[in-house]
């Protein structure tokens, strides 16, 4: 049997506010699912909730791999459980090198029972595996000796992600925006670099607002999210292939989908308020 | 009887110490607890010292009792008369290795320190029995005219050097600590390297450890001649076992004209140790002088090593870290002294507080009239790793010129929930997330010190970060 990430009837709220209101999915080993939705929507909120991010309450239902819990598990744990998630924003670690940070991530989810200060991967072996992915990859050998994310460039920063990705080999990754802030260049060079590592061995869910980033990865179903639930689902066996849905939504917006589904729409502008007047507190 | 020999005596710190370690065995010679004339001519009757020496000591004990405690920095709750001022150095090893408790013996094994220096460390054995591995470089230094011995046998080999520069950097006015170290002193490093000499390897690295130079009131002197290049490697990052409460040295270094001398300390006191030093160098035309500082442990640090830059072109570079746990303040920082134009100096500071640890940094910045065209620049950066914690900057800036460029950055940060995450959806633990995240922190420092002593620093901050995290 395949491995599966199996979410059911996900509630969320951030700060007491509901986001997620009951969503669905299972993702099997080797599927690439794109998900698709106005800002807003919730799409983050699922990863963040999936990789387990304290700020993110699950108020209801369950995130199973391979009908396990994952929502008793620390983040570390779901990551050793074979999770991943490439940030939209990834965060600055100064002083702590690329490399270092990744040899001690690998040595971590290659042995799970890994306790701290155990050894960790020989330096030599795991130095000639980073290079050989970043050589892959295109990525100058120089950022192995780079502090995390510190001072990276949008580009370089999403292709640090994949790097991870490539090196972690996650049974299920989660690729928030990681077209976000990339120019159309380098949104076909991810999406390229995804499919390159090995990506079809994967479960990918794929947060996106464009069809680009799906180019070498062709989404075996696409959902669309919309106050805070999934309200259409494309994909095998279905009205439409996923590349459809992905293509219409990526030329002509989401108006039909609001109309579609008016109580999700509702949902959605109730939402926006209320991070519009919790934005305009903040200021 | 001031002075007794008697069998059997316990060292008699049972009440200050941690581990309660015991001597039954050994003979030892000490002299009676407490601080006056009489002590210190025994000091100097031992020690079979030049009267000039005795005369200064007698001079510092006056201007120690004149001199109240300072108003400023940590709380000092120190009893001088119920303190040991004068132990002999070879009966400084009492107990046994079995009696070294195994909390202490673990962080050595931690710490991959050999076996012949844990020892050593524990105060087990006074001396490392390596001669023969140092003999040669000993031979090779001597061949270029370096000087290196303790202070004491300088005294009595190089009385001529010592006398025309022994306490011209910090005089026994200075402050109350550095006057009663100059009352009591005992052991510390005396280096001369004559002009045009380059020292190519750290020094004390190789003469790593020395029984001396760990004394409780030890005496450093540093002489750079004009050209010549040293760097100076003191302490090391294996806790240091004391059973006395107070630590209270005074370096003093004289950088002569376009000579270089770098200064690395890393210390980890026992957590009831008072750590009160007085560190200073003066710094002659071009010449450049660095201190790396970093403190760990003790219950109370105050040490802010300085430069007084005399010439022009002359630099100062004082990069220094600090880690409070609890029950620890560390009050430390730098000072520079501009005292010439075109002298330039730079300040790094870092501290970490955690368990309720409390750390300060207090620097001063000081250009004097007439030192034109100078340059200082001041970063400070703290990170307070739960709410306990404290950390304060006391940053003095006293300029008296016009035309000079000062800048002062200063930053406090806690761990971050956003880090802690992103560490931790990679497969680390919220400790191993926060570790590397501290160790990132002091990195800029951390890469500054000889590799052996990087990869222990690396090693001690793990050590000092376990059972932090919930």
């Amino acid at each position: 049997m395949s491995d599966t990430l199996k979410i059911i009837n996900l509630h969320v709220a951030v700060d007491d506010k509901p986001i997620l209101r009951g969503v669905d999915l299972t993702i099997r080993r080797g599927e690439v699912h794109a998900l698709m939705g106005p800002n807003g929507s919730g799409k983050s909120t699922l990863g963040f909730a999936i990789m387990g991010h304290p700020g993110y309450r699950v108020t209801e239902g369950r995130v199973e791999l391979n009908g396990q819990d994952l929502l008793a598990m620390e983040p570390h744990e779901r990551a050793r459980a074979g999770l991943f998630m490439a940030f939209q924003r990834p965060v600055a670690i100064p002083g702590v090198k690329l490399a270092d940070f990744l040899r001690h991530a690998a040595s971590n989810i290659r042995r799970p029972d890994r306790k701290e200060g155990e050894e960790l991967i020989p330096m030599r072996e795991f130095r000639k595996e980073l290079y050989a992915k970043m050589d892959q990859l295109r990525m100058d050998r120089d950022f192995a000796r780079r502090y995390v994310n510190d001072g990276f460039s949008g580009g370089e920063m999403k292709r640090a992600e994949i790097l991870q990705m490539a090196i972690l080999r996650p049974k299920f990754a989660i690729l928030d925006e990681t077209d976000s802030g990339l120019d159309v260049d380098a949104v076909r060079l991810a999406s390229q670099s995804i499919a390159e590592i090995g990506g079809a061995e994967m479960g990918i869910l794929i947060i996106t607002h464009h069809d680009k980033l799906l180019e070498h990865n062709q989404p075996h179903y696409t959902h669309v999210m919309l106050g805070g639930r999934i309200v259409e689902t494309a994909g095998p066996g279905m009205a439409r292939s996923g590349p459809e849905l992905a293509a219409e939504l990526h030329r002509h917006g989401y108006d039909r989908i609001r109309a579609a589904y008016p109580e999700a729409a509702a949902d959605e502008q109730a939402m926006q308020r209320a991070s519009g007047r919790a934005e305009a507190a903040a200021v | 009887m001031a002075t007794d020999v008697k069998p059997e005596a316990p060292l008699g710190f049972e009440e200050i110490n941690k581990y309660d370690f015991r001597n039954a065995e050994r003979y030892v010679f000490k002299s009676r607890k407490g601080l006056d004339a009489e002590i210190v001519h025994q000091i100097s009757d031992m020690k079979n010292e030049p009267d000039w020496m005795r005369q200064f000591r007698l001079r510092a004990l006056d201007i120690f009792l004149a001199k109240p405690l300072p108003t400023w920095g940590g709380e000092i709750k120190l009893d001088f008369q119920d303190i040991y001022y004068y132990i002999k150095p070879t009966d400084r090893q009492g107990h046994t290795w079995e009696e070294v408790p195994e909390e202490i013996k673990r962080t050595f094994d931690r710490l991959g320190i050999p076996e012949a220096e844990k020892r050593v460390l524990a105060g087990v054995k006074a001396q490392y029995e390596s001669e023969v591995v140092y003999g040669s470089l000993r031979d090779e230094l001597a061949a270029q005219g370096v000087l290196f011995t303790d202070t004491d046998t300088a005294v009595r080999e190089y009385p001529d050097l010592v006398r025309e520069y022994f306490a011209t950097v910090i005089p026994p006015t200075d402050n109350k600590f550095a006057a009663l170290n100059s009352a009591v002193w005992s052991g510390g490093s005396f280096i001369y390297v004559p002009k045009g000499v380059k020292i190519d390897f750290p020094l004390q690295a190789y003469f790593r450890i020395n029984a001396q130079n760990m004394g409780q009131f030890e005496r450093t002197l540093i002489i750079v001649d004009e050209g010549a290049q040293v760097h100076y490697v003191e302490g090391c990052t294996a806790p240091m076992y004391t059973t006395e409460s107070l630590h209270s040295a005074v370096v003093e270094i004289i950088v002569k004209r376009h000579a270089r001398c770098r200064y690395t300390t890393i210390q980890n006191w026992a957590n009831n140790i008072y750590n009160l030093v007085t560190k200073r160098a003066v710094a002659y035309e071009g010449a450049l002088m660095e201190w790396i500082d970093g403190n760990l442990g003790s219950r109370l640090t105050m040490k802010y090593p300085s430069v007084y830059m005399l010439e022009p072109g002359a630099r100062g570079e004082i990069l220094s870290i600090a880690f409070a746990s609890a029950g620890q303040h560390q009050d430390a920082g730098a000072k520079v002294v501009h005292c010439a134009p075109d002298t330039a100096s730079r300040i790094v500071s870092k501290s970490i507080s955690k368990c309720g640890g409390r750390s300060s940094y207090r620097g001063l910045v000081k250009i004097e009239r007439g030192a034109r065209r100078c340059r200082s620049n001041v970063v400070c950066d703290a990170l307070i790793l739960d709410p306990q914690s404290r950390s304060d900057t006391y940053p003095y800036i006293e300029i008296e010129e016009q035309d000079v460029a000062v800048g002062h950055e200063a930053s406090v940060s806690r761990i971050g929930e956003e880090q802690l995450f992103y560490l931790m959806s990679r497969g680390l633990t919220e400790a191993e997330a926060s570790t590397m995240i501290v160790a990132g922190f002091i990195e800029p420092l951390v890469r500054e010190l000889p590799m052996e002593y990087a990869v222990e620093m690396n090693k001690l901050i793990q050590l000092q970060m376990e059972g932090s995290v919930g």
